[in-house]
């Protein structure tokens, strides 16, 4: 029984890991990496390991994709008024920002 | 170097890797086995301390040393976000303005709220007798303040969170697990030894310094995650760029 939940979990963190590194739009693998946290959280626990399941939970499904999120939405609002040179007064980065995903993307590599 | 040829770079480095790897494991004792060396060795030593806990034993009582290197390695990396992420000439602070939040999910940031706060000081006092500990009991803490960030607005977190409090906060929790490795030479012992009385097994008061220094690593984790996610915030919320001034951010971002 716990090697079927170790098999499970193993092919979850290597699916949600796998699915981490394709993703090119950042905010999207935020989102994803939050799913590998969890998918390493479960995996810890079914090897018996509850010390690092709550820290991988804690630091791996909450506060590096929040502090991701941050940094995408700061970097975004950077370029945009650089690019159009306005003062921009909508910071909540909707929808209508996926179209610059890309051009960050370009500028990080 | 072209695309093919480091890709060619790439597959020798991993072909290479995977060999040893591989090798590494086929001289592994079998998964799941009864063969634990140092399992055996490492809870033998936390019981003889009277440390529930074994991991909070290797943590801080056996590996309390390591312990002190990865503290100050959260340290360091709070204090360069505070260097990195400061505000610099050409930047503006903006007040935050209130956000419309419905109220659903304010009244389940307010019901989970005290619920994750309680939650995080538990795993944080029960760090020597229950899974847990200094660390993930702190982010833990740190990760429940900003339910009201979540659930109210950046002015609600501002008002509970004064920032100065918590570096002084972060900087305490370092201190005292050097002062308390310190204490123990002054105590007639090495650095970090384990001089407190150890208790009674499996209540809160046993394990020595074992609980002394899980709580410093408990106040230096939820302070230091709440000043770094402050200056995440602040870049985020409140910091702009003066209008007309793209020197600021070429100056950050090193274009």
């Amino acid at each position: 029984m716990t090697d079927v939940l170790i098999a499970v979990a193993l092919f979850l963190v290597a699916a949600t890991a796998t699915a981490a590194v394709l993703n090119r739009e950042p905010l999207r693998q935020a989102l994803v990496l939050s799913f590998l946290g969890l998918a390493l959280t479960l995996l810890f626990t079914f090897v018996q390991a509850p010390d690092v399941a709550l820290s991988q939970l804690a630091v791996g499904s909450a506060v590096t994709p929040l502090m991701i999120v941050l940094t995408v939405g700061k970097v975004r609002r950077g370029s945009t008024s650089r690019e159009h040179s306005i003062d921009d007064d909508d910071d909540d980065g909707g929808e209508g920002d996926v179209g610059d995903a890309g051009d960050a993307g370009e500028e990080a590599r | 170097m072209t695309r093919q040829s480091r890709l060619w770079f790439f597959l020798a480095a991993a072909t290479v890797v995977a060999v040893l790897l591989v090798a590494a494991f086929l001289a592994l004792p079998h998964f799941g086995g009864g063969f634990h060396p140092y399992g055996d060795r490492s809870v033998r030593a936390a019981l003889a301390h009277r440390t529930a806990n074994a991991v909070a034993a290797v943590n801080f009582d056996q590996r309390a040393l390591d312990t002190l290197g990865e503290e100050t390695i959260l340290f360091a990396a709070v204090l360069g976000a505070v260097v990195l992420l400061r505000q610099i000439p050409g930047e503006r602070q903006e007040a935050p303005r209130p956000a419309q939040v419905p109220a659903a999910v304010r009244r389940l940031g307010v019901l989970l709220l005290p619920v994750a706060l309680l939650v995080g000081m538990y795993v944080v006092a029960h760090g020597q007798v229950t899974p847990g500990g200094g660390f993930q009991g702190g982010i833990v803490v740190a990760t429940a303040l900003h339910l009201l960030y979540v659930a109210v607005d950046y002015r609600a977190l501002e008002r509970i969170r004064p920032l100065a409090l918590y570096e002084v906060g972060d900087v305490a929790g370092e201190a005292a697990y050097i002062v308390t490795g310190i204490a123990a030479m002054l105590a007639g012992s090495a650095f970090l030894a384990n001089v407190l009385p150890w208790g009674t097994l499996g209540t809160l008061t046993s394990g020595g310094t074992v609980v002394v220094l899980n709580a410093a690593v408990g106040m230096e984790v939820a302070c230091g995650v709440v000043v770094l996610l402050a200056m995440f915030l602040d870049q985020a919320v409140r910091i702009e760029e003066s209008p007309g001034n793209s020197a600021a951010t070429q100056g950050r971002t090193g274009k």
